[in-house]
């Protein structure tokens, strides 16, 4: 009774939502079974753009096929649209196959269709008439850009060029929900910028759901404004990407974000690192600038009250998830009265700090 | 051998074995083709999962492919004169002809599927294609090229097949070649013979290599 209610309950808000998810592979024959999820709980919301990151194997691309059953979970409920994927026959599975379009990382285009055949392609599955094809695949091909590329084959195309044709085919049933799959993992970072950048049309025009899955930071802070981290089969961290990406909590995260935030500091640097001040060593810093604190000459007034003594070792001024974000890793004399004067800067500014170390 | 005769004999022998590899070929096209597609998408965890049936489907391809043709030709007889009524002449040659074809064409069609891209079918699952649309919308589309150089292959094979099968008195070019040329030492006959053979393989061979090349839309073309 209560579980038949509990998913309108609680998916009004949510477009896929993983409740205790286990998946196992294997396991028969007398063979340990490989665990790659173990036991994930994680929401996606409607009409956003929600990213899950985490290394090769983490179980990111068990999770996203969960999503419309081309994987089955062990133990668990996957609930997507209000509806458990794991309790779907197969012309169940089938129908809402068709309310969810999935992208994939080699584009998975049919070699013998043209880009406009291959758009067909999941309306011809539909049984839909000739006539009504057309007229549904014209307007995709504009959407992605490539009006006057309709009667190429795949082969006579660039890969940003057959990625668009891959959303458009994954647009053309009209879903509900975009499933990636590491999309842009084989483009180039420019064209990756521009398959992004269509992403994210689509999903603010269209009011489209977008899960996808990366291991690239770089994708999920361009685009996505959820963000889930997986590693091991399990969610690890979850939720605003840029709460998670200006303070990062689990070491994954950190290790994964460190380069995308330009907050990677030189081998030479890290190697010597104490955790306790001796006479004479520097302290190294952490800034980090964001909302207000962005907008501020921090630095200048920092020099101004410790002294012009500061060095600047690692920094970089970027945008998450459309918010501006500085990280500025900085080192001065750590004897007792500048770190005093110091963390009254900090506590006067609001400005988030980290003691890395001390060092020479 | 006076030219006029040589030229009704090999026109007549031309015939014969261009009925038994046309007739072979498609009987035996039809019908090693849904096999090779089985073999193809029956293993463990595929489309349509039957890796028992799998396995012995591909034992029996195994054993009739590794039987020698002309012992299959004899071996049958008595089927063959089940079916065609005779067990003489170019309709009963028809019979071996067909079944040597048949697992032939089903190993052939089965490597020219698997080569298809997994992600495809992963792909066309994901629209929701039923395992009968992936077969025809996606496997078979892709796979054109190589069933159309499986298909050339055979047909190759089957002219070289069907030289044996004067041994049950089928008649055609090989049997015109071993009578004429080879038993009343007539090297005019056999020259004759194998350049009619080179030229009908050659013409075969090439319309399959150009069909292939039409259906391939992988390699660009400029």
């Amino acid at each position: 009774m209560d579980r038949a209610e509990t998913p309108l309950a609680q998916t009004s808000d949510s477009m896929v939502a993983f409740e205790s998810v286990t998946k196992r592979f294997g396991g028969s024959n007398g063979q340990p079974a490989f665990t790659a999820l173990d036991g994930v709980d994680l929401t996606v919301a409607r009409g956003g753009i929600t990213g899950i990151i985490g290394r090769s194997g983490a179980g990111k691309s068990t999770l996203i096929r969960l999503v419309n059953g081309l994987e089955k979970a062990s133990s668990g409920r996957v609930v997507v649209d209000g509806i458990e994927v794991g309790t779907l026959a197969e012309t169940g599975l089938r129908d809402l196959r068709r309310q969810v379009g999935m992208i994939f990382q080699h584009f998975n285009l049919l070699s013998s269709r043209t880009a406009f055949d291959n758009i067909a392609l999941p309306l011809e599955i539909a049984g839909m008439d000739r006539k009504a094809i057309r007229d549904r695949v014209a307007p995709l091909v504009d959407l992605v850009g490539l009006g006057d590329k309709a009667d190429r084959y795949p082969a006579e195309l660039s890969g940003g060029q057959k990625q668009r044709i891959g959303i458009a085919r994954a647009l053309a049933t009209e879903p509900k929900l975009l499933l990636s799959d590491e999309a842009t993992s084989a483009l180039d970072p420019e064209t990756t910028q521009s398959i992004l950048e269509l992403l994210k049309d689509i999903n603010r025009d269209l009011g489209l759901t977008v899960l996808l899955i990366t291991h690239e930071m770089e994708v999920v802070k361009t685009i996505a404004s959820q963000v889930a981290v997986i590693d091991k089969g399990k969610i690890v961290e979850s939720g605003r990407t840029f709460d998670i990406f200006t303070a990062p909590q689990h070491e994954t995260t950190q290790s994964l974000l460190s380069a995308a935030i330009g907050a990677k500091l030189p081998e030479w640097i890290r190697a010597d690192l104490k955790p306790q001040p001796a006479p004479g060593d520097r302290a190294l810093v952490r800034l980090v600038f964001f909302g207000e604190t962005a907008f501020q000459p921090l630095t200048a007034r920092l020099v101004a009250e410790i002294g012009p003594d500061l060095n600047i070792l690692a920094g970089a001024i970027d945008e998450i998830a459309g918010e501006p974000f500085g990280s500025l890793v900085v080192s001065y004399a750590a004897d007792p009265q500048t770190l005093e004067r110091a963390a009254r800067f900090y506590q006067q500014t609001g400005l988030t700090t980290e003691v890395l170390g001390y060092g020479a | 051998m006076a030219p006029d005769m040589l030229i009704s004999l090999l026109w007549t022998a031309l015939l014969q074995t261009v009925h038994m590899v046309a007739v072979a070929g498609v009987i035996g096209s039809l019908i090693g083709l849904p096999i090779g597609i089985f073999l193809a998408t029956s293993g463990r965890g595929e489309l349509f999962p039957a890796p028992t049936i799998n396995k012995i489907v591909g034992a029996i391809v195994n054993a009739t492919r590794s039987t020698p043709f002309i012992i299959l030709v004899v071996a049958i007889i008595p089927f063959t004169r089940l079916v065609a009524g005779t067990s003489i002449g170019t309709s009963a040659a028809i019979v071996p002809l067909t079944i040597a074809t048949i697992p032939f064409v089903a190993r052939l069609a089965e490597s020219a599927i698997r080569e298809v891209d997994k992600g495809l079918i992963e792909a066309a699952r994901a629209m929701g294609a039923t395992p009968m649309q992936i077969v025809f919308k996606v496997l078979l589309a892709e796979a054109k090229p190589g069933l159309t150089l499986a298909l050339t292959l055979t047909l190759v094979s089957l002219v070289g097949y069907s030289a044996m099968v004067g041994a049950v008195g089928g008649g055609g070019l090989g049997d015109l070649g071993i009578r004429y040329g080879y038993q009343r030492f007539m090297p005019e006959v056999m020259l004759a013979v194998v350049v009619v053979l080179i030229v009908l393989v050659q013409a075969v061979q090439s319309s399959g290599d150009a069909l292939a090349r039409r259906f391939d839309k992988k390699t660009r073309k400029n």
